[in-house]
């Protein structure tokens, strides 16, 4: 079975403070209120994780001989 | 020989009026360099100018330095523009300047005004025509001088803000001849390929000579041409270029390009953290709800004890069950008690009854005898009694 796309970070956020603002005003029924939970626990952990794991990756970026992107290794900077 | 012996204040007041007196020295260019710039607290500048063989003192006073559109610092080639004279109070010639430029740069400046009208006039810097940053930059493309502190600058603040964005570093000079055309192929070459969300371009401060590149026509119609949002970020506050004004977003520095491309990731921690506190408290206070509804609807005599209920309902059917049942046996007793007074009152009025008392009914050869005009002596008549029937004749 394909796996649903991931949302993206914004998206996740996006969808958390719906759900938040949805439990908040109070009238979804119970079963949907208690659904609506667990998918908001479920991005809460996502994004945490997301926040948790960023490393940042830098290289630099050249066109090769056809124009097409190519990735290489950043000389080490002093950060 | 006989001297004039005069006062030190006519001497120098004869030097003033010979120096105001040659109108070579009352209008003039000077070119030198900068040395012992002061600024005095009542808003004078003073300073000297020199070149290899001498110097001249120089101040501007406060009215005119007020247009001054650059930072003088010592060192620093300039063309002054003022008069000749000497103060007679202390004995002093100096040049009092008017106006002071940055030498060699006068006319970059006409340039710079001139395609910055040029530009704005063709739309370039339209507020409608500029995109949003985008919040959540997945890829960045910095297109700048791999080497240098203003890249640096941008990937440790970049690292600090938000690790999640991945950084393209898209090399090119950033000064000299050949820097415009690699700046602008850059930012082209970048959406060409769709390699990021979101381009910061910039360098760090300099002479405006040295910032000139990103005042190139080239590089402003690559960022406006640009489909992906451009931060442009070009060294230090006040220098403002033509691709500031074309940018999608203007930062002072190249620092504050990477502050302005990302959110904070300890800002986003505490919105989360928050989140996650607000959906708890919404999420308690429902269950309490429904719990306070739960504990109200079993506190109702009903749902306590279901058969009482039924009970009662029963006892009420049986009452109603009763009730009807003697009303119809009372009504029917009624209607008997009725129906049997009406019989025995149709009785009593039933002539046969009254044939039993005895009375007769007589008929005579004309019918019924009501009245004894009805017989004639010698008729015959029928007597009929209450068991049958007597023949008789009247006699008179």
């Amino acid at each position: 079975m394909p796996t649903k796309k991931q949302p993206t970070f914004e998206e996740a956020m996006a969808r958390l403070e719906a759900i938040v603002a949805a439990l908040e005003k109070g009238d979804t029924p119970l079963e949907e209120a208690l659904t609506l939970f667990e998918e908001g626990a479920a991005l809460m952990k996502q994004c945490a994780k997301a926040l948790d794991q960023a490393e940042q990756k830098v290289t630099k970026l050249l066109p090769g001989p056809d124009g097409s992107p190519i990735e290489e290794p950043m000389e080490e900077l002093e950060l | 020989m006989r001297y004039p012996v005069y006062s030190v204040t006519q001497v120098n007041e004869h030097i003033r009026d010979l120096l105001e007196a040659d109108p070579g020295l009352g209008a003039l260019f000077v070119r030198g360099e900068l040395s012992n710039y002061k600024l005095y607290p009542s808003g004078h500048h003073y300073f000297s100018l020199k070149d290899e063989a001498g110097a001249i003192r120089c101040v501007m006073f406060r009215r005119e330095a007020v247009s001054l559109r650059f930072r003088p610092q010592n060192g620093m080639k300039v063309l002054a523009f003022g008069r000749v004279s000497a103060y007679p109070r202390d004995g002093v010639y100096q040049l009092y300047v008017s106006t002071l430029t940055p030498d060699g740069v006068g006319d970059l400046h006409a340039a710079f005004e001139e395609l910055k009208a040029r530009l704005s006039a063709q739309g370039l810097f339209d507020g409608d025509h500029k995109k949003p940053i985008p919040k959540f930059p997945g890829r960045i493309a910095l297109v700048t001088s791999p080497a240098g502190a203003a890249v640096r600058d941008m990937l440790r603040i970049l690292n600090a803000r938000w690790p999640m964005a991945r950084i393209y570093v898209v090399p090119c000079r950033v000064q000299g001849g050949e820097a415009p055309v690699e700046i602008a192929g850059a930012i082209s070459w970048v959406n060409a390929r769709k390699c990021a969300d979101l381009i910061i371009t910039g360098r760090g401060g300099g002479s405006m000579e040295d910032l000139w590149c990103f005042n190139d026509e080239r590089v402003a119609r690559a960022i406006y041409a640009s489909a992906i949002p451009v931060i442009s970020a070009v060294g230090h506050e006040p220098d403002v270029t033509i691709a500031d004004y074309v940018a999608d977003l203007r930062a002072a520095t190249p620092s504050n390009g990477a502050e302005l491309a990302v959110p904070d990731q300890s800002e986003q921690y505490a919105s989360l953290s928050h989140l996650s506190a607000r959906m708890a408290k919404a999420m308690d206070r429902r269950v309490q709800y429904e719990r306070q509804c739960l504990d109200r609807l079993s506190a109702c005599r009903l749902l306590q004890n279901p058969m009482a209920w039924v009970e009662d309902r029963r006892a009420r059917l049986d009452r109603q069950g009763e009730r009807l049942t003697h009303s119809l046996t009372a009504r029917t007793a009624r209607d008997r008690e009725n129906f049997a007074r009406l019989c025995a009152s149709l009785d009593a009025l039933s002539p046969l009854k009254v044939l039993s008392r005895g009375y007769t009914v007589a008929r005579g050869p004309h019918g019924l005898v009501k009245s004894v005009g009805d017989v004639s002596p010698g008729d015959r008549l029928t007597l009929t009694l209450s068991d049958g029937t007597v023949g008789c004749t009247a006699d008179l």
